[in-house]
């Protein structure tokens, strides 16, 4: 569709014009170690893959699997303690290992390039955005003038929309996806065979994530380059990929086409990944994740048998003691399991049914614990008046979960703070705690209100105190927000520390001898200390692996069952949210745009916003509908659009100009369904496809009685 | 930028008002009766009187500080007591030879204290970087009195290459005056080597490790070209600001250099007014050290706004 944007410039010359027999890539036996206090660590062992041409591979694994240091070893930039040990890696057939400097500048400017995860540090601060993609012209040869105008139609190309613009500005400037799509179009200047594209949405929102991969996914056609794409998000790799490489402690443990390894993975690695993420339909009171017990071989070590063998429930004496080969399971797949044809049945670790007690029924008549009623917060920034969250109602019931859904900068934290009483909010914004008005700032809660609201942060490196012991940061919560002391206070952390499945080992140890999510458990363990009422969840689980990640769901899942504990949950992953949540709140520039049973929310009909999110999100299950795409950039909470704050994006804008020009109040479209749109909740079933079947329908009802 | 560097300017002059105003009240603190040092023991009381009446140290504290400000302000520095002629006549050519000595010293320094940063960055653990990083440190440790010995030994007595004083000869060409600076700006730039390098060495390190390098390099530009383009400019943002704090130390040295080489400058001028209670010049001098220093932060300031975009142009809503 956009083929005439890149007929206009003459295809660049190369210098090696490509084999057309060779692979791409061929990544032979590879094997990268890391010097670490004169120790040789091996970090990748033993991996071989091909990359043909206009092919994707995806790449997919946890942390800590490889996968990066196997792309800097496709571009040999290891850091210096690293090195490719043994095995070789061929680009166009031309030897990568062997290649002397000048070769391989030339290599790196011309055949392969690389998209990164974090835009905005992979671009130079004190530079133009102009000058940065034009220098890259100017490295295969073109003159200054030349580059300069070769760089504008490359932002075109990457659908910037005013690429004048776009070229004088500098980095900082620029929105995430925006730097983003320039490094894209650095990447693709010199039209190279392979691009490698390392965890390159993870910084972005989900629907900025999706048009960049709309983006690469177009761009990869016209451009015809053999795409190595890394991500820890498997629906992503299915997403994008023709074939998939899935990596466990440095070692390819399965490969084969995407469609297949995700529908009938063989090994158990595999197949446990798949499990961990929440699938469509899949929710808290009906079914737990499957986890992946145990942890990841420190570095350095290597079993001598199958390195999954700890973790895996199929493993047997022959899997600790013999190394398995590569597998071939058909012409096209090979696994490195020694039971490849039993993996698809390997047991769950975690149950699947939960038995929930007898009070998981709520009551829907019980007095909400938290009132919110017009709640707003305006911050001044530089003189002018930022309206970050804006007349917000909102009732939090007793041992449910309030998933708040929307893009950054949506406000769904500043309310979490607002709520923690962080900030205080505007004047007149009303706050109840079990019908009692609640001040705006913490200080001015006594201890009983403090103890009743609490929260768990993204990131539970920075939220311990890495320099106390586990026992320490959970004690002092238990004095502080429990008054315990004594016995009592032992007695309660031994009781704490166990509910959120730590080990009393634990307690001696300080959050760096902890992994992610243990560290996750402790901060948790510390938020349920005081007992509370309410807990903020603000993207608990965004820094953790997915396997971690389902862990953590279940454990928040149990502890809510039992303690009766309501949850506002915070995430940009629409999956964990579905799973988590009983009731949905979509903000957009801090306005509540829908709001209802999570169900309702998720089966339609949406507000035109909530739609936008929902089709942004790539699943595993191969259905992919028609997009419906946001267009352009969150407008400037400093200037909101007038009207519905929502229409300068809105993909079902009305023609008649009542959307430009009146703001639509927040209705009751449908029983306990609130939405904030002037079409009609008929009109947008009809839009959406989402006439009502006879199964739907007996589900809202029995959802509802 | 500009608001931003408003409110600089106006710290600065903050600052300058607070700091004639310590100056101004240490005077005051310091012991002694100024008409009983300037004419000495055996003076009858009733000329002491009426000498201090003339100097008019006897008026209400904030009268005197007044004066003081308000005759700096239009030029008028007071008299020393202890030459009984201007301040400025002393002040002055004194501040313009020091000022001579530390930008020779400044003009040696600064470019090689950033190369020396630079290369041991560029050659992180091989020897050539230890060499940088530990000599330079050893240097700095080094005190400017000691180092200034051991270079007149050398190069003035046994070598006798180089002149052992620092004043030239009235008259001599631009040249012999360099010549003559030589020895005395060494230890200053051996001083401020160590710091200016480890700092050049630190920014330029951390920018080498930085992802737009990693890009820059992955993008197939030559060695050479990444390093000028992409790891210079922001690698010694942060050095711009060391250099200006080092005015402090520069100063500092400055006072022992000049006695040491025996060159009329303002650390030599202080000292001596200190000795003598010349309060007038004593303030006059320390005032002028402070107001160079807050010029060299100010202009710092300056070049780091308008060499770092995300200042300057501060972020896009």
């Amino acid at each position: 569709m956009n083929r005439s944007l890149v007929s206009t410039s003459a295809r660049l010359p190369h210098e090696h014009p490509p084999d057309e027999r060779a692979k791409v890539l061929e990544v032979n036996h590879l094997d990268v170690s890391y010097r670490v206090r004169d120790r040789e660590r091996l970090a990748v062992r033993d991996v071989s893959f091909e990359i043909g041409r206009q092919e994707s591979f995806g790449l997919v694994g946890e942390s800590g699997c490889g996968k990066s240091t196997t792309a800097l070893a496709v571009t040999r930039y290891l850091p210096s303690n690293g090195r490719i040990s043994s095995g070789g890696v061929k680009v166009n057939g031309h030897d990568l290992t062997s290649m002397d400097k000048a070769s391989l500048r030339r290599l790196r400017a011309r055949t392969v390039s690389m998209v990164y995860q974090e835009p905005m540090k992979a671009l130079n601060p004190s530079i133009r955005i102009g000058r940065q993609l034009s220098e890259v012209y100017e490295i295969i040869g073109l003159k200054r003038a030349e580059a300069l105008e070769r760089a504008e139609a490359m932002l075109r190309n990457v659908q910037i929309s005013d690429p004048g613009l776009v070229m004088r500005r500098y980095p900082h400037q620029l929105s995430g996806g925006m730097q983003q799509r320039v490094i894209i179009a650095m990447a693709l200047a010199s039209e190279p065979s392979l691009l490698i594209l390392d965890e390159p949405t993870t910084a972005l929102d989900a629907t900025v994530e999706a048009e960049v991969l709309d983006l690469v996914a177009l761009l990869r056609q016209e451009f015809q380059t053999a795409v190595l794409f890394i991500s820890h998000n498997l629906a992503v790799i299915a997403k994008m990929c023709d074939r998939v490489g899935v990596m466990y402690a440095g070692e390819l443990v399965e490969e084969g086409p995407a469609e297949q390894v995700f529908e009938d993975p063989r090994h158990p690695y595999t197949v446990g990944l798949l499990r961990c993420v929440p699938q469509r339909g899949q929710r808290k009171d009906h079914g737990r994740l499957d986890t992946i017990p145990g942890f990841l071989p420190g570095p350095g070590q290597v079993p001598r048998g199958c390195v999954f063998a700890q973790r895996c429930s199929l493993a047997d004496e022959r899997c600790v003691s013999e190394a398995p080969p590569m597998y071939e399971v058909t012409p096209l797949r090979s696994s490195r399991c020694h039971y490849h044809e039993d993996a698809p049945r390997v047991p769950r670790s975690t149950p699947a049914d939960v038995q929930l007690p007898e009070s998981g029924e709520l009551d829907r008549a019980e007095a909400p614990v938290i009132r919110l009623r017009g709640v707003s917060k305006t911050f001044k920034v530089r003189g002018e008046s930022v309206r970050a969250v804006s007349d917000i109602d909102l009732d939090l019931r007793l041992g449910e979960t309030l998933g708040l859904v929307g893009e950054s900068g949506c406000g769904k934290s500043t309310l979490a703070r607002v709520l923690l009483g962080l900030t205080p909010p505007d004047e007149g914004s009303v706050i109840e705690l079990d019908g009692l008005p609640l001040a705006g700032r913490c200080s001015e809660r006594d201890r009983e209100q403090l103890q009743a609201i609490q929260i768990i942060f993204q990131n539970p490196d920075s939220a311990l105190n890495r320099r106390h012991s586990v026992r320490h940061i959970v004690t002092r919560a238990l004095r502080k927000l429990a008054g315990l002391s004594g016995d009592a206070c032992e007695t309660r952390l031994v009781e704490v520390v166990r509910s959120v499945r730590l080990e009393e080992s634990h307690l001696a140890l300080r959050p760096r001898h902890l992994s992610g999510g243990l560290k996750q458990r402790v901060a948790i363990a510390r938020a349920f200390a005081g007992s509370p009422r309410v807990l903020v969840c603000d993207e608990p689980t965004s820094a953790l692996d997915v396997s971690v990640q389902a862990a953590i769901l279940n454990l928040l899942a149990d502890l809510q069952s039992r303690e009766r504990v309501t949850y506002v949950f915070i995430s940009h992953d629409l999956g964990v949210v579905r799973y988590l949540s009983d009731r949905i709140a979509v903000l957009y520039l801090g306005k509540v745009m829908e709001y209802g049973p999570a169900e309702t929310v998720f089966a339609g009909p949406h507000h035109p916003y909530t739609e936008g999110l929902l089709s942004a999100l790539p699943n595993l299950d191969g259905v992919q509908g028609e997009r419906v795409k946001l267009e352009g950039e969150l407008p400037s909470a400093a200037h909101p659009p007038a009207g519905c704050v929502f229409h300068t994006r809105c993909p079902r804008r009305l023609s008649s100009g009542v959307c430009e020009s009146s703001e639509p109040p927040l209705v009751e479209v449908e029983p306990d369904h609130m939405m904030r749109c002037h079409i009609p909740i008929t009109e947008l079933r009809r839009l959406q496809g989402k006439e009502p079947s006879g199964q739907e329908e007996a589900q809202r009802t029995s959802a509802a009685t | 930028m500009w608001p931003h560097l408003l409110k600089r300017l106006g710290l600065t002059v903050l600052t300058l008002v607070l700091l004639s105003m310590i100056i101004f009240l240490a005077g005051q603190v310091l012991p002694g009766n100024p008409g009983r040092a300037i004419l000495g023991h055996y003076a009858p009381e009733s000329a002491v009187l009426a000498l201090n009446r003339k100097l008019g140290v006897t008026r209400p504290l904030l009268v005197q500080y007044w004066s003081w400000v308000s005759g700096i302000i239009h030029g008028n520095l007071g008299t020393s007591w202890e030459y009984h002629a201007p301040v400025s006549s002393f002040l002055f050519p004194a501040l313009g030879r020091s000022a001579k000595l530390a930008l020779f010293a400044f003009v040696i320094v600064v470019p090689l204290s950033i190369l020396g940063g630079v290369v041991a960055a560029l050659n992180r653990g091989r020897a050539i970087d230890k060499i940088i990083s530990v000599g330079g440190l050893s240097f700095t440790t080094v005190p400017t009195f000691v180092s200034g010995i051991v270079l007149i030994v050398i190069f003035g007595i046994a070598l006798k290459v180089l002149p052992v004083t620092a004043q030239a000869p009235p008259g001599s060409p631009f040249f012999t005056q360099l010549r003559y600076l030589i020895l005395p700006a060494v230890p200053l730039v051996l001083i401020l080597f160590g710091y200016i390098a480890r700092m050049a060495r630190a920014g330029t390190i951390e920018v080498l490790d930085s992802d737009y390098v990693r890009t820059a390099t992955l993008n197939g530009l030559p060695r050479w070209r990444v390093i000028s383009r992409h790891v210079l400019r922001n690698s010694l943002l942060p050095t711009i600001t060391v250099i200006a704090t080092q005015t402090g130390y520069l100063i500092g040295g400055l006072v022992v250099i000049e006695n040491l080489f025996n060159y009329p400058g303002i650390g030599r001028l202080i000292l001596t007014a200190a000795d003598f209670k010349d309060f007038p010049m004593l303030e006059a001098g320390v005032l002028f050290i402070g107001i160079v220093y807050l010029l060299a932060t100010l202009l710092a300031d300056i070049l780091y706004t308008v060499l770092n975009p995300r200042i300057r142009l501060g972020s896009e809503e």
